[in-house]
């Protein structure tokens, strides 16, 4: 089947989901000639399952990938419907942005970006082959063949193939080979992938069902509002902009009957009959998963989210299911307010190919094959935001690859993006991996509310962030410097007024004078607070403020964070020759001179993650590379 | 595996009575079989079995060199965990040497300093904290120190920081799983829990760091300095010390200062002694410089023996050694009890609340009583050296201390009501510091700096 049509370009990105939108983006940005692929034009950034982004640990990839030129986070700005800072009793490294989107709106809103970027080109079809050609040292991607037989020839292709590939959607026996939402499904790339000598797996995710509103009781639920000032995701967004009328959600509890319901029908699950093979998250588990794994809880938390303005589909979160539709239908009406619940759809679980993401480099580019990148659930992770990120730093590795460039790499002291794909690449992944706050070791320097200041000088770097736009954090950065400098020096007096601030504040009246830095430290006091004592403050903008904060009142911990991240880097700096022989280091035990061998870490740090080499291999390995080096 | 085959004198030089030559690596056996001819003929070395002793005789050519055992060990059941043979051999240091220098004419490589336990460590045998005890054992001189390196090497060391890090471990991982499963983890009453634990943790971190003291001090000696004013007695104290224990007495030139240090055993402990120029005010510039180094030493002392002439009044000398003496484990010694006494032991109890002792150098009295102190002092009577942990090397004690500091600050992180999620960075870097002792985290430039301080032949 030949249809003859041939078309070349520079980047070609297959699947339009939350990471192919961000590659395509970059690519473009770059000055790319880009080709988006997508199986239906309509669901271009589909949020095929919760009506949110952010969240724990996912609010700072969304801030990350705004600071390096990512569009999720604008684009999430202009069509939320409802915006929380979470976790604000904890720690600031914890503190995360969430918002409720208008599904409709925000997949439009991209595909309005997309439509209207220079350089990019949108394209309905089926990808169903890499193609690729041999090198004397290797192989090269080349380009891409469609369902119908075009191909389109291109320096880079980028994988964002998200739960498409042989997806398949069940719920109780029934079983429909549909991608999410009844989408057509990408049967035939895996074969194409499986012959380059790919290795796939096979993951499993869910989602719960979605109601119409007007059957729901909400006079029994606990309502959960938005924040009273709404805080962007992007920091170029005018805060002003973002101060709209909000919905709410909903807070409800299964209860012993739900449970009840559940577990006389575990048989009937197809997870728990063995229909479904592929291997599910446990970060994100199925109600039936959370009723077995926490069996003395006599109730779990459910949320009742819109799934945008324009329509009465209400998403309930935290049940997601692939129990059959009458187990369902007891199920849900059994949870105090949805006792004459309407379903809209089931709840289902869907199963996709991926790969084993330790096939690829921390750019995200395949060892074996040059020039062919990839990111999304593609690579074994989950969520939206996950993807994203990775969609984002794969479209400009692939920009780079194509310019030459030399790629942009994040390291876990970095970022939140750098935990993520490093842990992909490097560590053995049996489930859907989700982004956590836990994972990141250095979190206190990785906090949503610097990313800016982390990550825009990269962003500028890589060409997607306007120099006006750096300039304005280098000026932030100024600002900061230059009030923490002044408020260690302001002296603070033993004077009535002092004191009966402190007495207001229930603060240790002062027996000395000292520095307006010192009051900060108090953990009843902060840095707003202290506004009323500090008469010659220069008037500064909340993040400003907020960064000033933080600063001072952490000090410590910063400092002893920021000691454990250098240690980090001296193990990271020590890279590994691409082309070095195993086979020549001595004393490696079998089973790590074989990981090694076959996952190539490009650096010690990396090598010392991977499971199955232990320290003493690491340090046989120090060993080496220093004695090749003398 | 190894490439080469090492070889190197496994026993200290000297004139022993049995030396042996150890030699390890792929070529061992065939080595083994051009040098050592059994006394069955037909027996062949290399197809034995592992842990076999075979007599027979050494030779160098056509050259009978000497008459011995070899002890043949397969890898990985060796030390190194790579083929081994060790002859057994008369210890000379010439028939040994030349034992040596056969082996490596039959394509052996003369180890280098620490390769044998380099190689053991790097195959897998030992970790770190063992590797750290081989070279103790080496160092140990005294019989005590012995009995603590043995123990550690069978791993009490590391079993005990072992259970230490798992129980942070513990922690550390509820807490992060608080904080993103807050719907079914709760941290409710969290602190208070932690804060029990932790202080336990630092409990035992502290008594780790106190047999440190001990385990220094069994292994270098205890550094004891001896001041006094002229003629109070103390050179005849030391001669009368030195006289009992002369058959072990050395002389070796101080690593960390240019005098003389005297080694002796004083109840099974090693103590390193430093005499020093009697103590008095003076308008004397040379005797003042010697004076001045006289507390310099007190000052590094781990043990000052303070010596008093009971027969004259105390003077305004007197009075400026006892303020040198401040917070310093000191043992007062009454000497020439065999005078009539005019200082008293109440008084002297009273001015330096430390010890006091009557004994009389020139009578040799009182040092019985003496050494059961010494021990006592340091070792709040007699230890078991089975039970007990001894962190003996400098390295360990830096990182338990570090240990120490970060379980304070967790302390201090709770006692501030910071949030939870703030302890985790300084229970990490405890759980880190122990993990160095044990080698479970990676360390740069760690390997090759601790091999490099090992004997050859180990």
């Amino acid at each position: 089947m030949r249809t003859g049509y041939e078309e070349t370009c520079d980047a070609v990105v297959v699947g339009a989901g939350h990471a192919g939108c961000e590659a395509a983006l970059a690519c473009a940005r770059l000055g790319l000639e880009t080709v988006i692929f997508t199986v239906s034009v309509d669901s271009i950034a589909l949020m095929p399952c919760n009506p949110n982004i952010g969240g724990t640990s996912k609010g700072h990839l969304v801030r990350e990938v705004d600071a390096l030129g990512g569009e999720m986070g604008k684009n999430i700005d202009r069509t939320f419907i409802q915006s929380k800072m979470l976790n604000l009793s904890k720690g600031p490294a914890v503190h995360s942005l969430r918002a409720q989107a208008d599904k409709a709106e925000y997949s439009r809103s991209m595909r309005r970006v997309l439509e209207n970027t220079d350089h990019l080109s949108i394209v309905q079809g089926e990808v169903t082959e890499i193609l690729t050609e041999d090198l004397e040292d290797g192989r090269r991607v080349t380009g891409v063949k469609t369902y119908s037989g075009a191909c389109y020839y291109a320096k880079t292709v980028i994988l964002c193939t998200g739960t498409y590939l042989r997806a398949r959607c069940i719920y109780g026996d029934v079983s429909n080979h549909t991608g999410p939402n009844g989408l057509q499904a990408a049967n035939h790339l895996t074969d194409s992938l499986k012959g380059l000598g790919i290795e796939m797996l096979r993951f499993k995710t869910g989602t719960p069902a979605r109601i119409d509103k007007r059957s729901i009781d909400f006079s029994k639920m606990e309502e959960q509002v938005g924040d009273e000032r709404v805080v962007p995701f992007s920091f170029t967004t005018d805060p002003e902009s973002v101060q709209i009328d909000q919905v709410s959600c909903w807070l409800t509890y299964t209860n012993e009957k739900t449970h009840e319901i559940i577990r006389e029908n575990l048989d009937r699950s197809p997870l728990y009959s063995g229909v479904i093979e592929g291997t599910g998250p446990r970060y994100c588990p199925s109600i039936e998963d959370k009723v077995v794994k926490f069996a003395d809880k006599s109730r779990h938390q459910v949320f009742i989210e819109p799934e945008g303005l324009f329509t009465n589909e209400m998403y309930v979160g935290g049940m997601s299911s692939s129990l059959p539709e009458d187990v369902q239908h007891a199920m849900y009406s059994s949870v105090a307010g949805l006792e004459h619940v309407k379903i809209v759809r089931n709840a289902y679980a869907i199963e996709y190919d991926c790969i084993d993401p330790r096939q690829l480099k921390a750019t995200l580019e395949f060892k074996d094959i040059r020039g062919l990148f990839s990111g999304g659930q593609f690579n074994g992770s989950s969520g939206y935001e996950e993807a994203a990120a990775q969609g984002l730093v794969a479209g400009i590795n692939g920009a780079r690859y194509v310019l030459g460039k030399s790629p942009l790499l994040l390291d876990r002291s970095q970022a939140y993006i750098g935990v993520l794909i490093d842990d992909l690449v490097t560590k053995e992944n049996r489930e859907p991996y989700r982004m956590m706050t836990s994972r990141a070791e250095y979190r206190l320097l990785l906090r949503q509310d610097n990313a800016d200041l982390r990550l825009t000088g990269i962003g500028y770097e890589m060409g997607l962030i306007s120099r006006e736009r750096y300039a304005h954090v280098l000026e932030k950065e100024r600002l900061i410097a230059s009030e923490i400098k002044r408020v260690e020096r302001v002296y603070v007096g033993t004077s009535p007024k002092v004191q009966a601030f402190l007495e207001a504040h229930k603060s240790t009246l002062l027996k000395s004078g000292t520095n307006l830095g010192e009051l900060i430290r108090r953990p009843e006091l902060s840095y707003d607070l202290l506004e009323e004592i500090d008469e010659d403050r220069p008037s500064l903008s909340p993040e400003v403020r907020e960064q000033v904060n933080i600063h001072l009142k952490y000090e410590g911990y910063i400092k002893r964070q920021k000691k454990q991240a250098e240690q980090f880097r001296k193990l990271e700096e020590k890279r590994i020759p691409e082309n070095l022989d195993y086979d020549r280091v001595e004393s490696l035990r079998i089973e790590a001179r074989q990981k090694l061998k076959q996952y190539r870490p490009a650096s010690i740090g990396q090598a010392s993650r991977i499971s199955g080499v232990s320290p003493a291999d690491v340090s046989v390995l120090l060993v080496y590379l220093e004695s090749r080096r003398k | 595996m190894s490439q080469d085959t090492i070889a190197a004198i496994a026993t200290a030089m000297g004139g022993s009575g049995i030396g042996i030559v150890r030699i390890s690596g792929p070529e061992a056996f065939s080595i083994a079989e051009k040098m050592f001819r059994p006394k069955k003929e037909n027996k062949q070395l290399s197809r034995e079995a592992t842990y076999t002793m075979h007599y027979g005789t050494v030779w160098d050519e056509e050259e009978m060199l000497d008459e011995g055992l070899l002890l043949l060990m397969r890898g990985p059941h060796s030390y190194t965990a790579e083929d081994t043979v060790e002859i057994d051999c008369h210890g000379g240091v010439l028939l040994m040497r030349r034992i040596l220098e056969t082996a490596l004419k039959r394509g052996a490589r003369l180890a280098e300093p620490g390769e044998f336990t380099k190689r053991a460590f790097l195959n897998g045998r030992i970790d770190l904290s063992q590797a750290e005890a081989v070279m103790d054992l080496i160092e140990a001189e005294n019989e005590t120190a012995r009995k603590s390196a043995l123990s550690k090497l069978r791993g009490s060391l590391q079993k005990k920081i072992g259970e230490l890090r798992r129980a942070i471990l513990q922690e550390m991982a509820f807490i992060e799983a608080a904080l993103d499963d807050p719907e079914h983890i709760s941290l409710e009453e969290y602190p208070g829990k932690l804060e029990i634990l932790t202080k336990n943790w630092l409990e035992e971190v502290k008594k780790m760091l106190l047999s440190h003291e001990n385990g220094r001090m069994l292994k270098e000696g205890v550094k004891t300095v001896i001041v006094g004013k002229p003629n109070a007695g103390k050179s005849s104290l030391l001669n009368v010390l030195l006289g009992e224990e002369r058959a072990i007495v050395t002389e070796v030139a101080g690593t960390t200062r240019d005098v003389l240090e005297e080694h002796m055993q004083l109840g099974g402990i090693h103590l390193n002694i430093l005499d020093t120029a009697g103590i008095r005010s003076t308008e004397d510039q040379v005797e003042r410089i010697g004076v001045s180094r006289a507390m310099e030493h007190v000052k590094d002392a781990d043990l000052v023996l303070y010596v008093v002439d009971s027969s004259v009044p105390l003077t305004g000398e007197d009075e400026m050694i006892m303020d040198l003496l401040e917070g310093k484990k000191t043992i007062v010694l009454l000497n020439k009890s065999d005078l009539t006494g005019i200082v008293t032991k109440e008084q002297m109890e009273a001015r330096l609340r430390q010890p006091v002792l009557s004994i009389s150098a020139r009578e040799e009295q009182g040092l019985e009583e003496l050494e059961r102190l010494v021990k006592e002092l340091f070792f709040q009577g007699e230890i078991s050296f089975q039970d007990e942990i001894l962190i003996t090397s400098l390295r360990q004690k830096k990182l338990l201390e570090e240990t120490r500091e970060s379980l304070k600050l967790v302390l201090e992180s709770i006692s501030n009501f910071m949030p939870e999620d703030f302890y985790s960075i300084d229970l990490m870097n405890a759980y880190a510091s122990l993990g160095k002792i044990l080698g479970e985290e990676v360390e740069e430039d760690l390997v090759n700096e601790i091999f490099g301080k090992f004997c050859l032949g180990k």
